[in-house]
């Protein structure tokens, strides 16, 4: 409880800080007027998502800014439980209000959503923006044909009749790739294979033209061959439809692949954030290094070990104080204390590239070109 | 579809076989593994006080010095082709499908339990379909409002329900709704064919108060499919396509949910053809279950070997409707 009044006590005159780069500020808790009008396709403005259990107040996004264009993708990455999966279905407005708490902005193509009526985000839903799950099988009602969910999803926003929509469903699942798709829609989700089934997904959440396409791990639970189809399936249609893409991963490979900022998230909320070169050949945040670190490659001898980033994620309950990522930072010592007791803000250091990180920005690029690189 | 109801089906009949066979065996083998006589296990099929005469006809008649696998044989063999039955006094004609004959009685088991069973049939379905109604709207609605007063009450009352028996529901209920307060008639038996308001009104009280005990045990059984089916990912799909929340719940989570309660559902009814003993002993019905209670109070054998087969007949028709049912709500089981 302690370090939860701290916590909201610290938010309050850190907030002025980022005025220069995102203007976090002017949201507060406040959904209703005095908002200043995004700048952006999707802005999203110090949102925070609480789950208040019986254990205590769980701050799975806790002060999370970002925005996205149309036709640009973000890689939101971080390990289980950093918050991306929360981020993106609280986007969705799919939290109900009884037993989690959400505030901060939202704004979708100029419209407000946490503030929004549930019934006017539902519309959005499915029609806006739509969401690819990670496993398919699941994800997909056993008891329905995967033409019968397409032509739900797309009958709940489109008034036309089954047969149009059935022939909406077919055309799409052949967009997706779908060999025999007349003969397809019929089919049950679990008469289809594991990148069948991703793609029939895909067609579902294409199916109303999202402008806004959030992809939760989409390729996680596919082998490593069709991994690569899904996310050239993903790229193509993003292109075709003009949409934002958020690409919810832990694999940075995936995001080396398709996006082109990244976001990376430690304890609900955002560490680093840069474009996705400056990402992998610039990272200036000790939880980026041990990400880049942690990554299996095959053009480094077997001899050498991973280097992983020791520790375990923090408990959402009892964030550690000060830079929730200090009892795993390897380099805490360097800021005489101020890591325990100081939350760094996240400031921009170059066009495009934020992070947030006691360590002085020299320091910081010192340790990666002579410490971190050459082990990579 | 054909083939898995085919498979489903010989499985059945062989089932039935097994059934019959372990229970002819309780009833005509082991007394004799126990030492008894033939005379005395004919004695126990002749009315009060048999003569010699009556006894050894009775032995013969059932040939119970014959090896059991031979008697096993004409039971199954009065079945399908049916039976004449010699007392020594009288030729008695019993048509297929012959199930015995019962010597205390002096009517044919088969007769008197197509006799008993609309009374059963009527009192199970009436209650099966207060029960499923009300036992799923409560649970869904429970579901829905986790943790609710209504939530909270309708679990209470569901405990009473699971926890009272019917001997006492049923008793109280005749004592103030019929004789205290006079708002129904006595509960009896009329043919529906002949005055359905009548027949409907005759039997109110033992449907509610049958189905009390099952909606509670229904009410808690959707209740926890609710809630398991509510956290599954494609309740998370279906919301996140933007379907209006009823929609969600009716198409989506309910139908799911509701499988595991039709399989149980099929079990409880077949279960109940066989006999609701309690319900019917409490308002004083002659069904099936009072036809098998009065048989082993009486050592009737006849009367209990023909109630336990048309029992499981009964258990294995339903199952095999919930069988085929299944395949329908669930297309994976179609394929298995």
């Amino acid at each position: 409880m302690a370090g939860a009044t701290e916590h909201t006590r610290d938010g309050l005159p850190e907030a002025p800080a980022g005025t220069d780069t995102a203007g976090t500020d002017t949201a507060g808790a406040a959904a209703g007027g005095g908002q200043e009008p995004p700048r952006a396709f999707l802005e999203v403005r110090d949102l925070k998502i609480h789950f208040p259990t019986d254990d205590g107040l769980v701050k799975s996004v806790d002060g999370l800014s970002f925005q996205l264009e149309r036709g640009s993708t973000l890689g939101i990455v971080g390990e289980s439980g950093s918050g991306k999966s929360v981020t993106s279905l609280g986007i969705l407005g799919l939290y109900n209000k009884r037993n989690s708490r959400m505030s901060g902005e939202i704004w979708l193509d100029g419209k407000e959503l946490v503030g929004a009526p549930e019934s006017e985000v539902r519309r959005l839903r499915g029609r806006d923006m739509a969401m690819i799950f990670q496993d398919p099988l699941s994800a997909m009602h056993p008891y329905y044909t995967v033409g019968a969910q397409i032509i739900e999803a797309y009958r709940v926003h489109n008034d036309v009749s089954k047969k149009v929509a059935r022939k909406h469903a077919i055309d799409m699942l052949g967009k997706v790739g779908i060999p025999r798709p007349e003969q397809r829609v019929d089919d049950y989700p679990h008469q289809f294979s594991g990148g069948m089934r991703q793609r029939a997904m895909i067609a579902m959440a294409l199916s109303c033209d999202p402008n806004l396409l959030i992809a939760d791990e989409p390729t996680t639970a596919l082998d490593v061959t069709v991994q690569a189809q899904i996310l050239d399936l993903i790229r193509d249609l993003q292109e075709e439809f003009d949409s934002a893409v958020i690409m919810i991963t832990h694999d940075l490979g995936v995001v080396a692949e398709v996006a082109d900022d990244i976001l990376v998230m430690y304890a609900g909320r955002a560490v680093e954030q840069a474009p996705v070169d400056d990402a992998f050949h610039r990272p200036l945040h000790p939880y980026t290094w041990g990400l880049l670190g942690s990554m299996p490659r095959l053009d480094r001898a077997r001899s050498e070990r991973l280097m992983p980033i020791t520790g375990t994620p923090p408990s959402l309950i009892n964030v550690p104080s000060g830079c929730a990522f200090h009892p795993r930072c390897p380099y805490r010592e360097l800021n005489d204390g101020k890591s325990e007791t100081e939350r760094p803000e996240l400031v921009e250091v170059e066009p495009g590239h934020r992070a947030a990180c006691h360590l002085p920005l020299e320091k910081r690029r010192e340790i990666w070109t002579d410490e971190i690189r050459p082990k990579l | 579809m054909i083939a898995f109801f085919i498979r489903r089906l010989v499985g059945g009949v062989v089932m039935l076989l097994v059934i019959s066979a372990v229970t002819f065996l309780i009833f005509f083998g082991l007394p004799r593994a126990a030492g008894q006589s033939t005379d005395q296990l004919a004695a126990r099929f002749a009315g009060k006080s048999p003569t010699a005469e009556t006894i050894t006809a009775i032995k013969e008649r059932f040939g119970f010095d014959d090896p059991l696998a031979v008697q096993y044989g004409n039971f199954l063999k009065s079945i399908v082709a049916g039976d004449t039955y010699d007392t020594g006094v009288e030729k008695i004609d019993c048509p297929a499908p012959c199930l015995g004959y019962s010597f205390r009685t002096n009517q044919s088991v088969t007769e008197q339990i197509v006799d008993r069973f609309p009374i059963t049939l009527s009192l199970v379905v009436g209650a099966a379909i207060i029960w499923l109604l009300a036992g799923v709207s409560i649970g869904v609605l429970s579901a829905l409002k986790r943790g609710s007063l209504f939530d909270r009450a309708a679990m209470i009352v569901a405990l009473a329900g699971v926890s009272l028996p019917i001997f006492f529901t049923g008793l109280l209920s005749l004592t103030f709704v019929v004789h205290a307060w006079e708002l129904l008639p006595p509960v009896s038996y009329h043919s529906f064919m002949d005055n359905p308001f009548k027949w409907a009104s005759a039997l109110i009280l033992p449907w509610v108060t049958l189905a009390f005990l099952y909606a509670a045990m229904y009410a808690r059984l959707t209740r926890a499919g609710m809630l398991e089916t509510m956290g599954e990912d494609y309740i998370r799909t279906a919301r996140a396509k933007g379907l209006p929340e009823r929609t969600v719940i009716t198409r989506h989570a309910l139908r799911a949910s509701l499988t595991p309660v039709l399989t149980i559902f099929g079990l409880d009814v077949g279960l109940l053809f066989g006999g609701a003993i309690l319900t019917e002993q409490t308002f004083s019905l002659k069904g099936l279950g009072n036809l098998a209670l009065e048989g082993v109070i009486g050592s009737d054998l006849p009367v209990v070997l023909g109630t336990v087969v048309t029992l499981s007949l009964a258990v294995i028709v339903m199952n095999l409707v919930v069988d085929v049912m299944y395949g329908i709500l669930d297309p994976r089981v179609r394929l298995s």
